[in-house]
């Protein structure tokens, strides 16, 4: 337990830092959201200023910090002035969309990495082997932006699946079994960009931690025992090769974070990417720290979930967290 | 000698792909701004031998397209008028590497305008504007390597040689950095820096976001590799001898970080290539007129560029040899540092 906790305050002390570092970043910013304003001549400078007063601009940055702490404790995390709110409620409903996206990612390419690398370790060097390490080199090579620019091209040249947006129009209209329908249609592009994207690293490592295991002389006796092929590979073999591949799941998660968030902008995915790059060109830095902020909470609560795995799994750690 | 050999072919290829984009004036036939507004949207030229007639021709020719009548954007080839492939055609005038002052060609066509990939919404040619796009990706992409790797030499081998305090401060640093999905790290540093730049400062602006952002891996392999290194014998013999701190740092243990080095240039590199395509991209790297692998796309997030010009896309599968290329080498180098472990010798074992 004591391991689990140890990495719960890694994990906040995580989560206060990036809000820090973000914040550093604000006061190496030339001109925020009020200096367009400041350039046209029918607002009085005045006005500015207040405006500035108001949002706290022209206190020092310590005391924004202060405030901005305060403002995460109610639940607000700052102020948007491009759309005149509370970061929070805008970050949330763009949040759920991107976890929606990420989390079907995951589980997907996981879904599709660990039998196809298991399989191909199994047959290590032989021509199944082959045909997938060459299949991974052809999609690790390829441009994530071009990966999903190409399937765009192809939706559009085929018209099977729409090519932007998370619903149709008429989305609200829908009976349930249609809303799910539409919804998985508009899904299938994004999700499909993200997984072939995070595919080839992870069926590589999964081919290596296996194969590496594979030689073990536990499993040799337990071959010799007549246990079958498949109960081997999947009982035996997978989970002592489980270690690194948890620790890949934490970082998986950031990888498809990243992804997730020009394959939004690049697919129109009303995720926490548009919102961000469009709080960029504005200057709106409450939701860009905002932002920020969401996606390492992801990211830490997806870290903190392979650790806690990794716990359950792996006596070494449970024994040496209770022994000390 | 078989890795041995591999890592060379790697090289080889890198090489000449990358001579081919650093003399890009050269094999470029037209300047990559130069517009030509009579057509725009032009589809790839084909390159023909054999012309209507069926007559055979030793010397490649293309045929130059005109509007369909009653359309704004079809065209069609004037099958009357054959335009030979010319070879070292005296055209645009260009700096090759730099710095020669040139306007010597690769390859142009006779009377008419020869376009490989097709053109853009501007009538640009895009075979020109993809090697010359070329050049400010993968320098950008090699700067921002050279300075991650600068940062993270610095910041690992301080850590790592002089330990206690720095080191913890130092590593907790570079997990912070390691924490974040690199991309909204790079956002978020973007996002604070000028919107409204010059081509240059935005190229340089990008570098210096993209190089500062990946600094904490390569940091913390050195780091790995100084502490196994400042703990050899001949290392503390010379310590013993009275040798400065920088002597040591710079006579004895950086040199064995080297492959370390080597190894990491080869993945950052790429990735970060890509990075830079993102940024300009999304608009918030080097901006148009010059062109850059990013920016080249660009024009693809609009519904109507998809929908009737799929040639926009075909710079995207041209870039394709140049990852193939580092991820190849990438491979052979690690191999080659597991090679080295086995004989028990380890670099970086203590990451």
């Amino acid at each position: 337990m004591r391991y689990l906790l140890r990495r719960l305050g890694h994990a906040i002390f995580l989560l206060i830092g990036v809000s820090i570092l973000a914040f550093l970043f604000t006061t190496l910013a030339p001109g925020n959201y009020f200096d367009e304003m400041r350039l046209n001549p029918r607002i009085a400078p005045e006005t500015v200023a207040a405006l500035r007063a108001q949002y706290q601009l022209d206190r020092p940055l310590p005391l924004r910090y202060a405030s901005w702490v305060n403002s995460v404790l109610h639940g607000e995390m700052g102020f948007s002035f491009a759309y005149n709110s509370p970061v929070a409620p805008l970050l949330l409903s763009r949040a759920r969309n991107t976890l929606l996206l990420t989390v079907t990612a995951t589980l997907l390419a996981w879904g599709i990495a660990l039998p196809l690398g298991v399989w191909s370790a199994d047959r290590l060097g032989r021509l199944p082997d082959a045909i997938l390490s060459w299949g991974t080199a052809v999609l690790l090579v390829i441009p994530d932006l071009a990966l999903a620019l190409g399937l765009l091209v192809l939706a559009v040249r085929t018209g099977w699946f729409p090519t932007g947006g998370m619903t149709s129009v008429d989305f609200e209209t829908l009976s349930p079994v249609n809303k799910f329908r539409d919804l998985a249609l508009h899904m299938t592009l994004p999700v499909a960009a993200l997984v072939l994207s995070a595919l080839p690293l992870l069926i590589r490592h999964v081919r290596a931690a296996v194969a590496d295991v594979l030689d073990a002389p536990f499993l040799l006796a337990a071959q010799g025992h007549g246990i079958p092929k498949h109960r081997l590979l999947y009982r035996y073999a997978l989970p002592a090769a489980a270690n690194p591949l948890i620790s890949l799941f934490g970082f998986s998660i950031g990888a498809l974070l990243s992804g997730s968030l020009l394959i939004e902008v690049v697919m129109s995915w009303p995720g926490i990417g548009p919102l961000l790059l469009e709080a960029i060109l504005a200057r709106d830095f409450y939701v860009v720290i905002g932002g920020v902020v969401f996606s390492t909470l992801f990211l830490v609560s997806g870290n903190f979930l392979a650790d806690k795995l990794l716990y359950w799994t792996d006596p070494l750690i449970r024994t040496e967290s209770s022994g000390g | 000698m078989n890795r041995r050999s591999s890592l060379a072919k790697w090289l080889v290829v890198l090489g000449v792909l990358h001579g081919v984009v650093a003399c890009a004036g050269f094999f470029a036939p037209y300047d990559p701004t130069a517009q030509d507004r009579k057509s725009p949207y032009l589809p790839p030229m084909r390159v023909h031998l054999v012309d209507t007639q069926g007559h055979f021709h030793m010397r490649p020719f293309v045929y130059s397209p005109r509007l369909r009548e009653g359309t704004f954007d079809q065209y069609e080839d004037d099958s009357m008028e054959p335009h030979p492939v010319t070879f070292f055609p005296s055209g645009a005038s260009y700096r090759l590497l730099g710095f020669l002052p040139c306007r010597r060609h690769f390859f142009g066509a006779d009377n008419a305008r020869i376009y490989l990939l097709g053109t853009d919404a501007y009538g640009r040619d895009q075979f020109s504007r993809f090697l010359l796009g070329g050049q400010v990706s993968l320098l950008a992409g090699l700067l921002g390597a050279g300075l991650t790797l600068l940062i993270g030499l610095g910041i690992g081998a301080a850590a790592g040689y002089y330990g206690g305090w720095r080191d913890s401060l130092l590593m907790r640093l570079a997990e912070l950095f390691l924490a974040l999905p690199w991309l909204y790290l790079l956002f978020a540093l973007r996002a604070f820096l000028p919107l409204a730049v010059s081509p240059l400062q935005a190229f340089f602006l990008v570098i210096a976001v993209i190089g500062i952002v990946g600094w904490a891996r390569p940091a913390r392999l050195v780091r790995g590799v100084v502490l196994s290194a400042k703990e050899r014998d001949y290392v503390r013999a010379a310590r013993g001898f009275g040798a400065s701190p920088g002597y040591l740092l710079r006579h004895h243990i950086l040199p064995e970080t080297y492959s370390v080095l080597l190894t990491q240039a080869a993945i950052l590199i790429p990735q970060y290539v890509l990075a830079e395509m993102t940024l300009s991209f999304l608009g918030l790297g080097v901006p148009e007129p010059v062109p850059t692998w990013g920016n080249l796309l660009a024009s693809l997030q609009h519904y109507s560029v998809l929908v009737s010009y799929w040639w926009m896309y075909l710079p995207a599968l041209l870039m394709v040899p140049f990852f193939l290329g580092y991820l190849g080498l990438a491979s052979s180098l690690q191999a080659r540092e597991e090679a080295y472990k086995i004989e028990g010798w380890s670099p970086g074992s203590l990451t």
